[in-house]
């Protein structure tokens, strides 16, 4: 050990933060102008290993700011002050189409943070590193509750806020994946909604009977929100991605239950058959499948199926009847679903229907199908078990460019939480501006 | 005083939004209190509420009238009532007490530091004073509070005859240490040692008195000078890098061990709310003595509460009775409170002043002194004591110490004491500058 030089002092700020806030990372008391590697480690719930890094160059106070400092190279470069979250990938010689998603909400996703001396790319398991710290990422604030829902047939988790209530409700639908994925609403009751996960695809009762369940399913989980003594039943909303979109959309515009006060639409798209069941829906999309396409390293493009957007009505959701606003959030690299093509329609048909003053799209460029909160990792493609009589595991080609993705994340995940905040909370003081410390 | 009736109507429709950021926070660090979704001009009470491992219940609150957007922000607002009043953005935590009908002379001690302090922030409609638990808020959110970083550890020791708890940061090491030492209650603390390692330090949280002992009179040098030297020969310390870190008894013993041990070199002490009066030898049998000569010197105030201040007035001129501080050769940092009601501390630090001055020790020592601030000079925010029960240590008699201070200089010594402190150490224990004793 260098008799002169002393310790190195690693500090992350906060180092217990929820998945969506950003820390900053400081390095202190190295040699002015020495370079130094920031390593991130997360050893996920399946045993996945998964790391970034990024390459730094000390002031003159021999100091590293990950937030104000340009990463000369690594799994980022610039000044990124997340990128040691969303740029993490899994470590080499790892199974091949790995996705990180958190199914244990109720701990935290614990990250080792070290400093390397140089530049390094690889061996860090080999060295022993300068300094190191843990931080916790936790998708449950204090006093979130979770509770899990079997009642009318649901299969649901839901999660209530801190405090006494009653809060705005959510409904929260993921994509054609199924299963129950609690993540995304647990943060959005660490943000004051009351929400509700929803497993739509493989719930306990499809598993029982084998069929897929119908509108009554849904219409159970939105009276189970609207019925809680902690909801404000005249408050609930939506929010679906992929396939949970066309639900949201044919639940808003259809049903006689649903009196959404807004709904929030995530790389899906409106193209489906009017009133179709759920079932109906996915085999209207299993009957396109000769329109798949396969990327040079044989991966799954699936954009094609429900294109070109058809001009017949009734091959649509007929958006021009909606009655609370919503938030299209679409990325223009998403190769599963044609959701830029849809929201260009769906802008049209609300601007014939003079209903277009409801509709904000949020459109990014070089973004992929999976846009989902924010500073978790990118997976450009993923492993996809395709469910039915006939499990598969393919390939499938999300889309996206790894900075620009990540940058949508970010930015349209502040901009959902205010328009929930603003649709939800909003309304009885029009000047109370929601602002997100995020 | 009945709660007044709030100046807009409530909207029955949608709560307001209470946001507490952070929401897990180590207690050293601050956190932002804001409310929005309020009608305008909207009279609203912030409640903080915390249920000690005693069970005892602490609370504040302050009056708060919302803006024009219906927002209430702790950091840019002003209380204009409650347990604190004006712009105080962590005046939730520091202006604790215990709630109406508790009993007496308690003090908020976190024993077990791996968990975190609860506290329920809240708000309520209306300027409230009272009857916070008879109603529901209109909002309310759960803040951790941690002694701990994550990944620091928490090993018991029990070696050499020494026992305490020492702290290790995350990471490879080595790191700086610090031997952390308490005031006369005895027993172990731990909070200040687990903030130190969350900060960087290995600390060892030193149980030098059990409860109602004061022994160990025969083995005491050896006794401190084992337990720096278990930090000394970790193999995570960096051997040349450990700092003392002592309070009220714990600084006299810190003072005695800079000055004369032949054994250990820190290489920087604090000393809080500490003297160098104390016969020379082992400082605790020193104490113990100079205690047992002083007791005629006790007065009580009008509560009936025990000023201690006056036992080692006026400092004494003869140099048998102090600790030879002259010999001290490295920097030392003292905090103490003008109101200290138990121990002279700003008189005794003069006559240290001028003692190593007369040594030409003068550039090794900085003294800071806070106004209206009492004895127990503990962690930013926690809650202030102006007086406590205390168990002696000789008799096992439980007597109400007057400790001094008011709150609001008294917090705000402590915030600001704290940031001092961890610059002192981070400057003589981090630093790759030469150590240059004025900070």
């Amino acid at each position: 050990m260098d008799g002169k030089q002393c310790c190195v002092k690693l500090s992350v700020h906060p180092s217990r933060g929820l998945v969506d806030e950003k820390f900053l990372i400081l390095v202190q008391n190295v040699l002015p102008g020495f370079q130094l590697t920031v390593y991130a480690f997360y050893r996920c719930e399946d045993g996945h290993r998964w790391e970034a890094f990024a390459h730094y160059t000390a002031n003159a106070s021999g100091t590293v700011n990950v937030s104000e400092d340009h990463s000369l190279g690594g799994t980022y470069s610039g000044v990124e002050p997340m990128g040691l979250m969303w740029s993490q990938r899994p470590v080499p010689g790892s199974k091949p189409g790995l996705r990180m998603r958190k199914t244990n909400v109720q701990t935290p996703m614990e990250v080792t943070i070290s400093v390397y001396r140089g530049h390094l790319t690889k061996g860090f398991a080999d060295q022993v590193p300068l300094a190191g710290a843990v931080v916790e990422r936790w998708y449950m604030a204090p006093g979130v509750r979770r509770v899990p829902v079997t009642e009318g047939g649901l299969t649901a988790t839901l999660f209530l806020p801190s405090g006494p209530g009653p809060f705005p409700g959510l409904l929260d639908l993921w994509g054609g994946g199924g299963k129950l994925v609690e993540y995304r609403a647990a943060l959005l009751a660490s943000h004051g909604f009351a929400s509700l996960a929803l497993d739509y695809l493989t719930p306990q009762i499809t598993k029982e009977t084998g069929k897929m369940v119908d509108n009554h399913y849904f219409e159970a989980a939105y009276r189970f929100l609207e019925q809680h003594p902690q909801v404000l039943g005249s408050r609930i909303g939506i929010l679906g991605l992929s396939f949970g979109t066309s639900i949201a959309l044919k639940m808003a515009v259809y049903s006689q239950v649903f009196k959404l006060r807004c709904a929030v639409c995530i790389s899906g798209s409106h193209v489906q058959p009017i009133e179709g069941s759920v079932q109906q829906i996915m085999t209207s999309f299993h009957n396109n499948v000769d329109k798949t396409r396969f990327n040079m390293e044989q991966q799954v493009i699936w954009r094609d199926l429900l294109l070109p957007i058809p001009a017949d009505p009734s091959l649509k959701v007929e958006v021009g009847r909606l009655r609370c606003p919503l938030l299209l959030v679409v990325g223009e690299d998403d190769q599963n679903w044609p959701a830029h093509e849809s929201a260009v329609d769906v802008k049209e048909m609300m601007q014939r229907a003079g209903n277009y003053h409801l509709l904000t799209v949020l459109s990014y460029p070089g973004a992929g199908h999976l846009i989902e909160p924010p500073f978790t990792p990118f997976a450009r493609a993923s492993s996809y078990k395709i469910l039915g009589t006939a499990p598969q595991t393919l390939m499938v080609l999300w889309g996206g460019e790894t900075v620009a993705h990540c940058r949508a994340q970010e930015d349209a995940w502040r901009k959902t939480l205010v328009f929930l905040r603003e649709n939800l909370y909003g309304g009885t003081n029009p000047r109370a501006t929601a602002s997100s410390h995020l | 005083m009945s709660q007044t009736t709030p100046s807009s109507t409530m909207s029955p429709d949608v709560p307001p939004v209470l946001s507490v950021v952070p929401s897990r926070a180590l207690v050293d660090e601050a956190f932002r209190v804001s409310v929005q979704n309020l009608p305008p001009g909207c009279a609203v009470t912030l409640h903080s509420l915390h249920r000690s491992e005693e069970e005892d219940l602490w609370e504040a609150f302050g009056h708060y009238v919302s803006d024009q957007n219906g927002s209430v922000s702790l950091a840019d607002d002003f209380s204009f009532g409650g347990t604190y009043v004006g712009k105080e953005a962590m005046g939730l935590l520091w202006s604790m007490r215990p709630v109406p009908g508790s009993r007496e002379g308690l003090r908020l001690r976190k024993m077990n530091v791996c968990t975190p302090q609860l506290v329920h922030i809240s708000v309520y409609d209306g300027h409230a004073q009272e009857g916070f638990t008879e109603r529901p808020p209109l909002a309310s959110v759960l803040s951790e509070r941690w002694f701990v970083a994550p990944g620091v550890r928490r090993v018991e020791v029990r070696e050499k005859g020494v026992r305490g708890t020492l702290f290790i940061p995350p990471g490879p090491g080595p790191f700086p240490g610090v031997l952390d030492m308490w005031g006369g209650g005895g027993g172990l603390v731990e909070y200040r040692s687990a903030l130190l390692a969350s900060h960087g330090y290995v600390s060892l949280a030193l149980q030098y008195l059990t409860s109602g002992e004061l022994a160990l009179a025969d083995v005491e040098s050896k006794f401190f000078e084992t337990a720096f030297n278990i930090i000394r020969f970790h193999p995570l310390v960096r051997p040349d890098r450990i700092g003392i870190f002592g309070l009220c008894l714990g600084a006299i013993a810190t003072n005695h061990l800079a000055a004369e041990s032949s054994v250990i070199k820190p290489r920087c002490c604090v000393c809080v709310s500490g003297v160098h009066i104390c016969p020379r030898g082992p400082p605790l049998a020193g104490t113990t003595q100079l205690l047992l000569l002083t007791a005629h010197k006790v007065r009580v105030d009008e509560n009936n509460h025990e000023i201690w201040r006056n036992r080692i007035l006026p400092i004494t001129g003869d140099l048998a009775e102090k600790i030879d501080v002259g010999k001290i050769n490295c920097p030392m940092l003292l905090v103490n409170g003008r109101d200290d009601q138990n121990l002279s501390t700003v008189e005794a630090a003069e006559d240290m002043a001028r003692m190593m001055q007369a040594a030409g020790k003068a550039h090794l020592l900085t003294t800071i002194e806070y106004p209206a601030t009492g004895h127990l000079i503990e962690l930013p925010y926690s809650p202030h004591f102006r007086a406590t029960k205390f168990m002696k240590m000789d008799t096992k008699e439980k007597v109400m110490l007057l400790w001094g201070g008011q709150t609001k200089p008294h917090s705000d010594a402590q915030e600001d004491a704290w940031n001092k402190i961890l610059s002192f150490l981070h400057h003589h224990l981090y630093s790759n500058n030469p150590p240059r004793a004025k900070m």
